[in-house]
């Protein structure tokens, strides 16, 4: 159950949630890095928050609950974070907040917690938030290396490769390219797990 | 004017999907055929609309700082900005209920064409993502707001549907090696369509 998410039943190529995230800050590693370890936080917390109201929770208001938790958990983060990591923070922008309405703590609060034990959804949700930060940091480790010739902000590619002749794909900046470059994990991922693939 | 050339902008530059990748989930999920991908579009649109003028007279006006100060003196120092979050995602959340439940009781017919996507879209990024953007940007008024809103719903209304029309001919005339095929070559196409739309930078009217 915890190591389900990593790769046959990740959260990112295989469930399709939370791609809009994966997409916009990804252009370098560390943004990538302080994402994903956002999202695990809140995603472990409001999964055992969720599962010890499950009982109490009325059907038909429970989206709101879910999402108000949600809320209270990324504001706690946000501000840690303007507090911690005011630069990273500021390159996150917007994506912080939009950690609400990720789709995957939706999909994980509503497929896992609302039915499952605290202790267990608590593994749900550290198992699903380190399947998504695992795609997180591939995505953004490609595209900061052959995008910028760097990674986490140190020069990786050596100068005399660039003397060579060698130039930064500058494409690989652009967001487009998330998209291909999480089409390729797709499909490496989905070669390797035949009965994953759509007919 | 000015209003315009942020309503143009909203549809083609900042597109919500092809510029910052916003409500991509749905966006994958419902983009199977044109008229499912339409019927999202427009209701995601009608909410843009909605949320984003009510949000922005709540930041103005509650949230910011300073925000308060129309309630007199001794309030001139209230930051409530750190509540900007929940308080956007409570107004979206129950517009949206609001919404269904006005939908079903005058028009059946929209509610039963409808009904399935709109509690998705309380959890449509692009809705809040709209909202945090119009928090970043300062917009002036508003109509300004609302022209946003209509140009950003607009613009993704039109990303849906060119997809779901795309991935329709594909899915019939097309063979696709088998690991991309589905979820893998709609990220591809939606990539270069993003690329062609990134030749839309700079327009301005």
């Amino acid at each position: 159950m915890f190591f389900n998410p990593f790769s046959k039943d990740n959260p990112v190529v295989v469930q399709i949630l939370g791609i809009c995230s994966v997409l916009a800050v990804t252009a370098k590693l560390e943004p990538a890095i302080v994402m994903g370890l956002s999202v695990i936080a809140v995603l472990a917390f409001s999964n055992v928050i969720i599962s010890l109201l499950r009982n109490t929770i009325p059907t038909n208001i429970r989206i709101i609950v879910q999402l108000v938790v949600v809320a209270g958990l990324v504001v706690i983060v946000s501000q840690l974070l303007q507090a911690y990591a005011y630069d990273v923070s500021k390159q996150l922008s917007v994506f912080i907040g939009l950690i609400i309405t990720n789709c995957i703590l939706m999909g994980r609060l509503e497929a896992f917690a609302m039915g499952n034990r605290p202790w267990p959804s608590f593994l749900d949700g550290v198992g699903n938030g380190i399947g998504y930060t695992i795609i997180l940091v591939v995505v953004g480790f490609f595209r900061e290396l052959l995008g910028s010739g760097t990674l986490l902000g140190y020069q990786v590619v050596p100068q005399c490769l660039y003397d060579a002749g060698y130039v930064n794909n500058g494409l690989m900046i652009l967001p487009p390219m998330a998209l291909v470059v999480v089409a390729c994990i797709i499909w490496v991922q989905r070669s390797a797990n035949k009965d994953l693939q759509e007919k | 004017m000015e209003n315009l050339n942020i309503f143009i902008r909203s549809i083609f530059v900042d597109n919500m999907i092809f510029a910052y990748f916003l409500g991509m989930c749905s966006f994958l999920a419902v983009s199977k055929n044109v008229k499912t991908a339409l019927g999202l579009g427009v209701a995601v649109t009608f909410m843009l609309v909605i949320t984003l003028p009510i949000n922005y007279l709540l930041q103005t006006y509650v949230l910011s700082a300073g925000a308060l100060s129309w309630l007199g003196p001794e309030y001139a120092e209230v930051d409530l900005s750190f509540l900007s979050l929940i308080v956007f995602i409570a107004v979206i959340a129950s517009m949206t209920q609001l919404v269904e439940m006005a939908v079903e009781k005058y028009s059946p017919s929209l509610y039963a064409s409808l009904g399935i996507f709109l509690p998705l879209i309380a959890v449509n990024c692009a809705i809040l993502g709209g909202s945090l953007f119009m928090q970043q940007r300062d917009f002036g008024s508003v109509w300004t707001a609302v022209c946003a809103g209509g140009g950003w719903g607009l613009g993704w209304l039109l990303a849906i549907t060119a997809i779901a029309a795309i991935r329709e001919r594909i899915a019939q005339y097309s063979n696709i090696p088998g690991p991309l095929r589905g979820v893998g070559i709609t990220f591809i196409i939606t990539a270069l369509m993003g690329i062609a739309f990134m030749s839309f930078l700079g327009i301005k009217i």
